[in-house]
C-alpha cells in the first residue's frame, strides 16, 4: 500500500446504456486519478452516475470505453475470472444494502472472501483465525455467529467492512454506506472508515451527505455522468476521528 | 478452493433450506428406492418359480417311450419298440453323470386292510431310488431296496393319506394288505407331500416294479411284448453337463433299440423346456420392471434440475455477492454442481435405505416373495449420482454466466 502507484487512474470513462435509439450515458468521459492514502467522496444527484462509476473502479463492471489502472494494472482487458481475482484481492466493496450472504453467519460471511482467494490458500482454521480478527477490529467480537438477520443495519455494515478487509485490498469502495443506516449507527460506521485511512487505506465513497463528504480529502462532483467539479477539502487524514464526539 | 470446501458450502447450503433440498431429493429417492423394490420383487418372483420347479425333483430328465412307432415299425422282443424296464440298467450302468434311475409302472386295483376296501387306488410301481429322485421322506418304517425291487419281494409303502384311510391311527408297518390277490406286508410309511403338478403323492401304494410286472401288468399283450414301462426318470449328478448326458441316453438307447437317430422309438425331455418358458415370462416382467424404475430414475433428474433452476433465480442475488468477493465463474459453477451431486447422493442414500425397507415390508405384508439384489442398490446409487451430475450441469452452468452488476441488483 505503502508503494509508488497510483491507486486509481481512469481515462474518459464511458459508460452507455441502452442500445437502441435511446441511449443513455450514464458516464461520459470520467478522467480521474486517486493516490495512495486518499479518501475521496463522490457526490452528485440522483442518476449522475456514482453506482456506475463505482462498479466500474469495482470490477463489478465494465466501462463502454476508457481505460482503467488499478494500481497500476490494466484491467480494462480482463476476462470474467480475472476480474473475480481483482475484486477478491485488490478490492473491498462496501454496499449500501450490505449485501451479506443470507442465512449465514457473520464469521462465514467475512471468511467467505477467504475462500475465493487463489494467491493465498488459507486452511480453514486460518479462515476463522482472520475473519475473527477482522470481526473483532470492527467491535463485533460477541456477535460472531450471529446471522445477518439477527443483527442491526449498524452491525450488519461493520460485518461488510470486515469482509471488505479480509483480503487486504489496496483500495476500499463503498456506496452509500450510511445510506440505509440512522445517524448514530452512520457516525459508526464512518468513524470506522476514517480510521481505516488513517491507518493508511484508500477510500472512495459515495455520500448524499455533504457533512459526511466535509470529513474527506477531496469530493468529486458528478453531474449527468461527468465531472463537474473537485472540491478539496483540506482535511489531513492524520485527524483521528472519536465517533463519540460527533 | 479444493474439493472439502466445495463439499461444505453444499452441505451449508442444503441445510439452510431443508424443505428445498427435501423437495429437490425426492424424485431421486422414489427413483432409487423403486429400482430397488422393482429388482427385488422380480429377483423374489424368480427365486419362487426356481423353488417350484426344484420342489417337483430337481435335474432329472425324462425318457419316455413313443409307443406307436415303436409297435408299427418293429416285430417282437425287447430290442426295439419302446423302452423297457432293462433300459433303465442299461442307463444306470452306461451313461456317466447319473446319480439315480427310476422306473415307474402304475397300475389300479382294490386294496383290502382288514375290514377296509378301497377301490382304484393306485399302484406305482418303483425302483430303490424312488425317494431321492422324486424329493420324498420317509416317515414311519423304510422303503424297499434294489434287492427287493430284484427278488420281486411283496412288500408295499404307503401314502399318508392312503395309510391314514387303511389303518387309521393304528400302526401299518408289518401288517398284510391285499392288491387284488396278491397279499403285501407293509414295511413304510411316506410323509406327507402334497399334490405336486396335479401329482396326489400321499394317496398311492408304493411296491418294487417287479411285483407290477408279475402280478398286475395291464394286458396279456403287454406281458408278451416283455416289462415295458412308459418312463424312465434319470436324476444327474452335475445339471450343468445335461447335454451330454441326453446325447449318451439317446445313442445308448438307440444303439438297444437298434433304430436310426432320425426315427427314435423314445424321447427325452427336461426341465429346461419349463425353466425356459419361465423365464422368458420373467425376463419380460423384470425388463418391463427396469424400464419404469429407469424412466422414475430420470424423472427424478429432471427434478432436480427443476429445482436447481428454480434454485438459481431465487438466488441469484447470492450468486451477485458470491461474485463480488471473488468467486469465479468456475467457483459458482463448481458450487451449484456439487450441490446437485450431494443432493442426488444424500437422496440415492435415502432412496436406498427407503427401498430396502419397502421391499422388506412388501415381502412381509403380500404374498410376493422379495429378495434384495445388492448389485442393483449398488447400480441404482451409482446412478443417482450420474443423474446428479448430468441434470445439475445446466443450472450450474447459468449460475456461473450471471453478470455480478445484474445479479446483485436481482430482487
Ligand atoms: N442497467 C441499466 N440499464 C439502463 N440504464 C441504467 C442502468 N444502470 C444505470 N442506468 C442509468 O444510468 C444512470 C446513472 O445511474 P447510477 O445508478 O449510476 O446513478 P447514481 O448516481 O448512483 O444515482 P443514485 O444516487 O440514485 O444512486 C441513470 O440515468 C440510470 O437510469
Ligand atoms: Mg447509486
Amino acid at each position: 500500500m505503502m508503494g509508488a502507484n497510483t491507486i486509481i487512474e481512469t481515462h474518459d470513462l464511458t459508460k452507455i446504456y441502452g442500445m437502441g435509439d435511446i441511449q443513455v450515458a450514464a458516464l461520459d468521459g470520467v478522467s480521474v486519478t486517486i493516490e495512495p492514502g486518499e479518501f475521496v467522496a463522490v457526490m452528485g444527484p440522483s442518476g449522475s452516475g456514482k453506482s456506475t462509476l463505482m462498479n466500474i473502479l469495482g470490477c463489478l463492471d465494465r466501462p463502454t470505453t476508457g481505460s482503467y489502472l488499478l494500481n497500476g494494472i490494466d484491467v480494462s482487458g480482463m476476462n470474467r475470472t480475472e476480474l473475480a481475482g481483482i475484486r477478491n484481492q485488490q478490492i473491498g466493496f462496501i454496499f449500501q444494502s450490505y449485501n451479506l450472504l443470507p442465512r449465514t453467519s457473520a464469521l462465514k460471511n467475512v471468511m467467505a472472501p477467504l475462500l475465493y482467494n487463489k494467491l493465498e490458500k488459507y486452511g480453514r482454521e486460518e479462515r476463522a483465525a482472520i475473519a475473527e480478527t477482522a470481526l473483532v477490529s470492527v467491535g463485533l467480537e460477541d456477535r460472531l455467529h450471529h446471522e445477518p438477520q439477527e443483527l442491526s443495519g449498524g452491525q450488519n455494515q461493520r460485518v461488510a467492512i470486515a469482509r471488505a478487509l479480509v483480503n487486504d485490498p489496496v483500495l476500499i469502495l463503498a456506496d452509500e454506506p450510511t445510506g440505509n443506516l440512522d445517524s448514530k449507527s452512520g457516525e459508526e460506521i464512518m468513524a470506522l472508515l476514517h480510521n481505516l485511512n488513517i491507518e493508511g487505506r484508500t477510500i472512495v465513497m459515495v455520500t448524499h451527505d455533504p457533512a459526511i463528504a466535509d470529513h474527506t480529502q477531496r469530493t468529486i462532483h458528478l453531474l449527468d455522468g461527468r465531472i463537474e467539479k473537485v472540491v478539496e477539502n483540506g482535511k489531513k487524514r492524520t485527524e483521528k476521528v472519536d465517533h463519540e464526539l460527533h | 478452493m479444493n474439493f472439502t470446501e466445495f463439499l461444505r458450502l453444499a452441505w451449508d447450503s442444503i441445510n439452510s433450506n431443508k424443505l428445498r433440498a427435501l423437495l429437490t431429493m425426492l424424485g431421486i429417492i422414489i427413483g432409487v428406492a423403486s429400482v430397488i423394490v422393482m429388482v427385488s420383487i422380480s429377483a423374489g418372483t424368480e427365486a419362487a418359480i426356481e423353488d417350484q420347479i426344484t420342489g417337483l425333483g430337481s435335474n432329472l430328465i425324462y425318457v419316455n417311450a413313443s409307443f406307436g412307432r415303436g409297435m408299427l415299425s418293429s416285430g417282437s422282443g425287447s430290442s426295439s419298440g419302446g423302452l423297457v424296464y432293462d433300459d433303465a440298467f442299461a442307463i444306470a450302468d452306461g451313461v456317466s453323470n447319473v446319480a439315480a434311475v427310476v422306473v415307474e409302472m402304475e397300475s389300479s386295483e382294490n386294496v383290502r386292510a382288514g375290514q377296509v376296501t378301497l377301490e382304484g387306488v393306485t399302484i406305482q410301481g418303483s425302483t430303490a431310488d424312488f425317494p431321492s429322485v422324486r424329493d420324498i421322506d420317509i416317515d414311519e418304517g423304510r422303503f424297499f431296496n434294489d434287492q427287493e425291487v430284484e427278488r420281486k419281494q411283496k412288500v408295499a409303502v404307503l401314502g399318508s393319506t392312503l395309510a391314514h384311510e387303511l389303518f387309521g391311527d393304528s400302526d401299518p408297518i408289518g401288517q398284510v394288505i391285499t392288491v387284488d390277490t396278491t397279499k403285501l406286508t407293509v414295511i413304510g410309511v411316506f410323509e406327507e407331500r402334497g399334490t405336486v403338478s396335479g401329482v396326489d403323492f400321499d394317496a398311492k401304494l408304493y411296491t418294487p416294479i417287479t411285483v407290477v410286472f408279475q402280478k398286475f401288468a395291464p394286458t396279456q399283450f403287454a406281458r408278451l411284448m416283455g416289462d415295458r414301462v412308459r418312463t424312465i426318470t434319470v436324476e444327474l449328478e452335475d445339471p450343468a453337463q445335461m447335454d451330454a448326458t441326453i446325447e449318451q441316453i439317446t445313442l445308448l438307447l438307440a444303439r438297444r433299440h437298434d433304430v436310426s437317430l432320425d426315427a427314435l422309438d423314445f424321447s427325452v425331455t427336461t426341465q429346461q423346456d419349463i425353466i425356459q418358458t419361465q423365464e422368458s415370462t420373467t425376463a419380460a416382467f423384470r425388463n418391463l420392471l427396469a424400464w419404469v424404475a429407469g424412466v422414475s430414475l430420470i424423472v427424478g433428474g429432471i427434478g432436480i434440475m427443476n429445482i436447481m433452476l428454480v434454485s438459481v433465480t431465487e438466488r441469484t442475488r447470492e450468486i451477485g455477492i458470491r461474485q463480488s468477493i471473488g468467486a469465479t465463474p468456475n467457483d459458482i459453477r463448481l458450487q451449484f454442481l456439487t450441490e446437485a451431486v450431494v443432493l442426488s447422493l444424500v437422496g440415492g442414500l435415502i432412496g436406498v435405505i427407503a427401498g430396502i425397507a419397502a421391499a422388506w415390508i412388501f415381502g412381509q405384508a403380500s404374498e410376493m416373495r422379495t429378495v434384495i439384489i445388492p448389485s442393483s442398490v449398488f447400480l441404482a446409487f451409482i446412478s443417482a449420482a450420474l443423474v446428479g451430475i448430468f441434470f445439475g450441469f445446466y443450472p450450474a452452468n447459468q449460475a456461473s454466466q450471471l453478470d455480478p452488476i445484474e445479479a446483485l441488483r436481482h430482487e
